[in-house]
């Protein structure tokens, strides 16, 4: 008796605290408002399953309880039923399922205008690496990486050279140009994750992974790393802008290339041989 | 066993194995400690399972106070914290969840209930628990190894798992890890063996596949896809192991781990994850499975009424079971793997709710126009409907791999599992307790103490693990020593963690009055007598409760009907038990 409340009190309290709690999440800052409302549908969806089977539930555990007197049927099988539901579920979630897919498709599918943008983690922070005016990024294998090459670039490839490289600092995004995050790690798995952007991937030592997206809204954005990787996973954040075009022109003017990286840290390396020769 | 009645029925097929007394102890030590009996076997495996599971409790008290009350405590270091979070999940999945489900339940009642007198092997059976017992105490022994246990999240994903960024990554604590976990493999290995070919071979006669207790096909199933799956985690652990101790390569590309180039190269860190995954996800549903199989018949029992689609519950047991091999990769749509893979493996695991869905239809419809008892198996029987319908429905966010993508690696994951494998089991093993307590003990659990334990894990777990959806919503990652207030959050979480966190303490005080209430009850409980619930299945029917060695006395029982004739109309009582050779189940049963 007791419980047919409690159950029809959990299916309110969940109905009311999803309506009603302040906890929702970030507004979107990117393209992908599909995922939005296919996770809003889904929500429907599966809310109406839920209160109709506790409810459900709740009335059979009233109406059937124990009473003196009272006897069960002896109901074993209903064919018709059976294969009623079946159905009826099938197409709840062949519903859910063929949305999802046409979005996917979207997401997996970067278009051609797409610009590429590498993210280089490591534990426990975020490098970046922009193609300079030629417009592609230079090969890199960690085999490469020093203190002077740290994001491991390929010193033979001339396509690096004006390679632009952002080293623990922050990333700055052009609104409305749709983006391809090239994702690399040089140590464990790591996952290039902004709320308001909705999109996430691994990054996996020794492979590329991707992900694309279009900024649709100026401001500052956090970016959390949501791949387990080691004692400092939850401090490893960092920040991404998201500027008008002309702003994003006048940031990237300022950055470092890899080129600007060799020049810098060569004259060291020379005083470093020199003061090594002195003696 | 030269009993002529016995041997003559006309309506049964004649034995196919010969009647064995399984061997009888000799001596204080094999009686008692090396026991060969399945009954003692499965009380020594589910002892130690909930001791290792309450220092799995203890540790989720730690990390929720951590993320209640974050700053609080000092000595919860971030190590600690990682430590903390890992050792729970694994303790918490494997070494309780799958022990209690299999080494536990399996043990005591498959012999019981398919009428043999015991394992086929009872022998290695007793191997299985004394490899298991190994297995845990080298898991307890990384707490106190140099550097502590490993921190490297449940599962245990190369690079990190074996490199010193990690908690335990280069000391022992990883090492001692994946050798328990060897261990554990082994012992399962030889009690999981036993199960399937003792249903197989073992039933009495007159118990065909079609009459078992849904309890044993639900075990049943669990173990041939346990016996598939573990394999693929051993090999993984194996050449983690390698990769950690001998400098092979087998999941290690090149990198460089903190400035420092590391002599590895080659190797895939998504290679592991598929292993791992290809056992990870079979052991979701070797847990889910024999909690279906358990859930349905306490329905069934306490609701006086047959479970409503008997066979299409064993088609969708087989069906769940076979599916649950391909859908493994839906933990990994964004790890890295080619998205193309994301069509394939979004729809095997929407496929899955369908059988799914069907199995929470008929738990509902074997209580339509029952006769509800709200015993306390009762009471958790229900109290998994809900939590498992709510983690199940989550289980749509998160096998449509767009929507996933928003949700992966935050703390909505984390509440959807707990709710579907961990909440929702736990009902059905505390409700099977309050069930076979009596069979095993001879004595009712107190009354008064199983409410008070009901109300508030049930109210006390949805309380928990529902909100914290929500957080994972907002954008919370998980395995976050501590998130703040970032900028993201239009509502900062803060409260909720330390709602969730005080409901999280509470729920688990309430389990000590449930593990004193097993022991007072076992003194000064109500005297049960035999068959107090009023069961039709052959483990009440033992001629001695608790039953004794052999089970059966001089006669194994003989089975005439299946396992659901309850309130049969015009029988004299509302239930036939299995053994009866009276009226004949009507048509419509599948007998």
């Amino acid at each position: 008796m007791v419980i047919a409340i409690v159950l029809v009190l959990i299916v309110v309290g969940s109905v009311a605290f999803h309506m009603l709690s302040p906890w929702w999440w970030t507004p979107i800052a990117s393209n992908w408002g599909y995922i939005d409302t296919t996770l809003v549908v889904t929500f429907w969806i599966t809310g109406i399953v839920f209160v109709m089977v506790v409810l459900f539930l709740a009335y059979c555990v009233f109406a059937f309880r124990h009473r003196e007197g009272h006897k069960a049927i002896f109901d074993p099988e209903n064919k018709r039923l059976e294969v009623w539901l079946t159905v009826i579920t099938a197409i709840g979630v062949a519903a859910l399922l063929v949305p999802g897919l046409f979005v996917w498709k979207q997401f997996v599918t970067v278009p051609d205008n797409a610009t590429e943008v590498e993210v280089v983690a490591q534990q426990w922070s975020w490098n970046y690496r922009l193609p300079g005016e030629d417009g592609r990024l230079g090969t890199s294998a960690v085999e490469h990486i020093s203190d002077e090459n740290p994001l491991g670039i390929n010193p033979f490839d001339r396509f690096g050279k004006d390679d632009v490289i952002i080293e623990g600092g922050e990333l700055y995004l052009p609104k409305g140009q749709p983006v391809k995050m090239l994702l690399r790690s040089i140590d464990v798995l790591h996952n290039y994750y902004v709320p308001e952007f909705r999109a996430k991937m691994d990054m996996v030592p020794g492979m590329v992974t991707f992900y694309w997206f279009t900024p649709t809204r100026i401001g500052e954005f956090e970016v959390l790393c949501a791949e387990f990787c080691g004692t400092a996973h939850g401090f490893m954040r960092g920040d991404v802008y998201v500027v008008s075009p002309e702003d994003y022109q006048e940031w990237l003017t300022e950055q470092d290339t890899f080129a600007d990286y060799a020049a810098a840290t060569e004259p060291e390396q020379d005083t470093q041989i020199a003061q090594n020769s002195q003696p | 066993m030269a009993d002529l009645p016995h041997d003559t029925d006309p309506q049964l097929p004649p034995a196919e194995v010969a009647d064995v007394m399984p061997p009888h102890a000799h001596s204080w030590w094999s009686h008692y400690v090396f026991s060969q009996d399945a009954k003692y076997i499965a009380i020594q495996y589910s002892g130690t399972a909930i001791a290792i599971g309450l220092v799995g409790l203890v540790l989720s008290w730690l990390m929720r106070l951590q993320l209640g009350f974050p700053g609080i405590f000092d000595f919860i270091t971030p190590d600690a914290y990682y430590q903390f979070i890992t050792m729970h999940g694994m303790i918490m999945v494997v070494y309780l969840l799958t022990a209690v489900f299999l080494g536990g339940f399996g043990n005591y009642l498959i012999p019981l209930m398919v009428g043999a007198r015991d394992m086929v092997f009872p022998f290695v059976n007793m191997l299985s628990f004394w490899i298991y017992l190994l297995a845990v105490l080298v898991l307890v022994a990384s707490f106190f190894a140099p550097g502590g246990p490993t921190g490297a999240g449940w599962t245990l994903y190369p690079p990190q798992a074996i490199l010193s960024g990690t908690p335990g990554g280069a000391q022992s604590g990883i090492i001692l890890m994946l050798v328990s976990l060897i261990l554990f493999i082994i012992g399962f290995t030889m009690g999981g063996l036993n199960y399937v070919v003792t249903v197989l071979q073992a039933r009495t006669r007159g118990m065909t596949m079609m009459r078992l207790p849904l309890t044993v096909w639900g075990i049943f199933t669990a173990t041939v896809m346990a016996l598939l799956a573990f394999p693929a985690l051993l090999v993984a652990a194996i050449m983690m192991l390698f990769d950690r101790l001998l400098g092979t390569s087998f999941f290690m590309p090149a990198l460089v781990e903190l400035g420092e180039t590391l002599s590895y190269g080659g190797g895939s860190p998504i290679a592991f994850q598929h292993l791992f995954w290809f056992f990870g996800h079979p052991e979701v549903y070797i847990v889910a499975l024999p909690a279906f199989g358990i859930v349905s018949d306490l329905l069934a029992v306490h609701a006086r009424k047959n479970v409503f689609g008997y066979r299409m519950m064993v088609w969708a047991i087989v069906g769940i079971g076979a599916l649950s091999f391909i859908v493994w990769a839906h933990h990994m749509y964004v790890s890295g793997m080619h998205p193309y893979f994301g069509f394939f493996f979004a729809t095997t695991t929407l496929i899955i709710a369908v059988p799914t869905a069907i199995k929470v239809y008929n738990w509902v419809l074997t209580l339509w126009k029952g006769d509800i008892h709200l015993t306390l198996p009762m009471l958790f029987a229900l109290g998994f409907i809900v939590t498992f319908v709510n983690g199940g429905l989550t289980g749509l966010f998160l096998g449509n791999v767009v929507v996933d993508v928003p949700l992966s690696d935050t703390m909505f994951v984390v509440a959807h599992f707990h709710m579907v494998m961990g909440v929702a089991p736990i009902m059905v093993i505390l409700g099977a307790i309050y069930h076979w307590y009596p069979l095993m003990t001879g004595r009712m659990l107190n009354q008064a103490m199983g409410h008070f334990h009901f109300w508030i894990t049930f109210i006390g777990a949805y309380a928990i693990f529902f909100p914290m959806h929500y957080v994972g919503l907002v954008g919370v990652p998980r395995r976050y020593y501590e998130i703040g207030e970032p900028a993201f959050m239009t509502t900062p979480v803060e409260g909720l963690n330390a709602f969730i966190t005080v409901a999280a303490l509470t729920v688990g005080a309430a389990q000590m009055v449930f593990l004193f209430n097993l022991y007072w009850s076992s003194r000064h409980g109500r005297v049960a007598g035999s068959n107090p619930w009023k069961a039709t299945t052959l483990e009440w029917l033992t001629p001695v409760v608790p039953p004794e060695h052999g089970n059966w006395g001089d006669d194994l029982p003989l089975v005439y009907r299946w396992a659901y004739d309850y309130s049969l109309p015009g029988a004299p009582e509302d239930y036939i038990v299995q053994t009866d050779p009276g009226p004949k189940t009507p048509a419509a049963g599948p007998l």
